[in-house]
């Protein structure tokens, strides 16, 4: 019985991984010629690069192929064909959806998609939400406001997909969507982990255990949260749910999920994207588990403005160990543990906003917020962690500033300023939070 | 489990018969707009059956 399948496509995702590999490489050469055949951009890079389709034999060809970066797409957009220009695959009346990137990093990304690519997008998802253990059985609530930002619209449609049942929570406001989710009994939810932590404090100031309302089972994105344990363990005591993390991204699709057996890992969905791991001072391709470098990915099906070799700037690195769920698709560890272009020197030392996340939500008697700022005395580097102390525990100060400190200190080898405030004072955010700020002029 | 080549190049077949179908259906539809359309959705769902398995069936 199809209900009580464990893999949503036990055909690829039990392959053995030299297939996977096989499929990948038969892929990547049909859209690279795609790319080559209809989108001037990618003609115009390949050509300056001297690569043509036919030159594609192996992964070592593939890795000389020059990579598309976020700030190419928005050179060549806002101009005709409006507003996507060269990189547009298919004619503009074959174009179904149109997205846009949060523009959390500079102009947001104009993104076009066909219909069989909105098909796609739900079809990536379906095998995240199957991995998670969604089944026709579950009604999911969907608290996220559908707009231009393509965050959980393609959960949407899998859910649908998948045969689950949705409720769109879209412009409710925090208290109806709690209502909403405890009239319908709604048994799990998709959102960021800012906004699932923010939930479970409304609930709790309106007087309801969010424990009670029966979620069970909740996907997070747009931020690293679920993949930090300590920001998942207090996601999940607060639900009394399992906290699921997925990656996905507006140019490249929903590439990577974790599965039920929660073995801190996300696994790639190899048999829709494939993925290179490089490092970000050498440029060496990275194949052993245990090095981090940024990834360079390809959406092997994307239609009408396609992804490929897209630096996305993304921190990854393998696991070592294979999942026990089964799968072969392989595992990166710890999910997205950063951005190549978040991760910044502070007196020396690299620094992933991350990390400090990971300590904060660590020590007991501090509340989800905080708030770091890094700026300059002179020409010192300086580090401002400023962290809430929860309501009933102000007495216990002390111990609790002597932990963070010794913590810090621990994984992130600096030295901070702290700054203790009252419970609900720091700044609240409700979809991806921005609790980094860097004020020195680089 | 469905793993074995033979199968899936069944599976593959039939979603080669389908898509033949619906691609006829949308050659039909020129002048009808309903019919039209909904062959190009039912199209994008067959490539979905593709990439799941007449990929591999290759």
């Amino acid at each position: 019985m199809w209900k009580e399948q464990k893999y949503w496509n036990p055909v690829l995702e039990t392959l053995p991984h030299g297939k996977i590999r096989d499929l990948q490489l038969r892929k990547f050469k049909k859209i690279f010629e795609w790319g080559y055949e209809k989108s001037k951009l990618h003609r115009s890079l390949y050509d300056k690069a001297g690569i043509k389709p036919e030159g594609i034999r192996s992964f070592e060809d593939i890795r000389r192929i020059p990579t598309v970066e976020k700030s190419m797409m928005r050179d060549i957009q806002r101009k005709d064909p409006f507003p996507y220009g060269d990189a547009l695959c298919v004619p503009l009346d074959e174009v179904a959806e149109f997205r846009q990137t949060s523009g959390t990093t500079g102009q947001p990304v104009y993104q076009a998609d066909t219909w069989q690519d909105w098909e796609w997008w739900s079809e990536c998802w379906s095998y995240i939400l199957w991995a998670q253990g969604y089944r026709p059985s579950d009604r999911v609530f969907l608290p996220f406001g559908y707009n231009v930002f393509v965050a959980f619209w393609a959960g949407h449609y899998a859910v649908e997909k998948i045969g689950a049942e949705i409720v769109p929570g879209g412009v409710l406001d925090t208290q109806a969507r709690i209502l909403k989710i405890q009239e319908l009994k709604c048994t799990a939810m998709m959102a960021t982990p800012t906004y699932v932590l923010g939930m479970a404090d409304t609930a709790r100031k309106m007087g309801i255990d969010p424990v009670s309302l029966g979620i069970r089972k909740i996907t997070c994105a747009g931020e690293p949260g679920a993949s930090i344990p300590t920001t998942k363990k207090r996601m999940e005591d607060a639900w009394g749910a399992k906290v699921y993390d997925h990656a996905g991204a507006t140019e490249i699709g929903a590439w990577c999920f974790e599965c039920t057996a929660q073995s801190g890992g996300l696994h790639v969905n190899e048999a829709f994207f494939l993925v290179e791991i490089q490092d970000i001072e050498t440029g060496e391709y990275i194949e052993e588990p245990g090095r981090r470098g940024k990834m360079i990915i390809t959406a092997l099906d994307r239609q009408a403005q396609p992804c490929i070799r897209f630096d996305s700037k993304d921190v990854i690195e393998w696991s070592a160990e294979p999942c026990p769920c089964g799968r072969t698709f392989r595992s990166i560890k710890g999910g997205v543990v950063g951005r190549a272009d978040d991760i910044t020197k502070v007196k020396g030392v690299l620094l992933s906003p991350s990390a400090i996340e990971e300590v904060v939500r660590g020590i007991d008697g501090l509340g989800n917020e905080f708030e770091v700022i890094v700026d300059k005395d002179g020409d010192i580097d300086r580090i401002m962690l400023k962290v809430e102390i929860l309501k009933g525990r102000e007495g216990e100060r002390k111990q609790i500033e002597a932990r963070l400190k010794d913590q810090l200190r621990l994984k992130t080898n600096l030295g901070y300023i702290l700054e203790f405030h009252d419970y609900g004072t720091l700044p609240r955010y409700d979809v991806k939070a921005k609790r980094f700020k860097d004020l020195r002029k680089h | 489990m469905m793993s074995d080549q033979d199968e899936l190049k069944k599976i593959a077949d039939k979603i080669a018969a389908l898509k033949k179908t619906a691609e006829e259906l949308r050659d039909l539809g020129e002048d009808i707009p309903a019919l039209y359309r909904n062959a190009r959705r039912i199209l994008a769902g067959i490539k979905m059956l593709e990439l799941n398995v007449s990929d591999l069936a290759e």
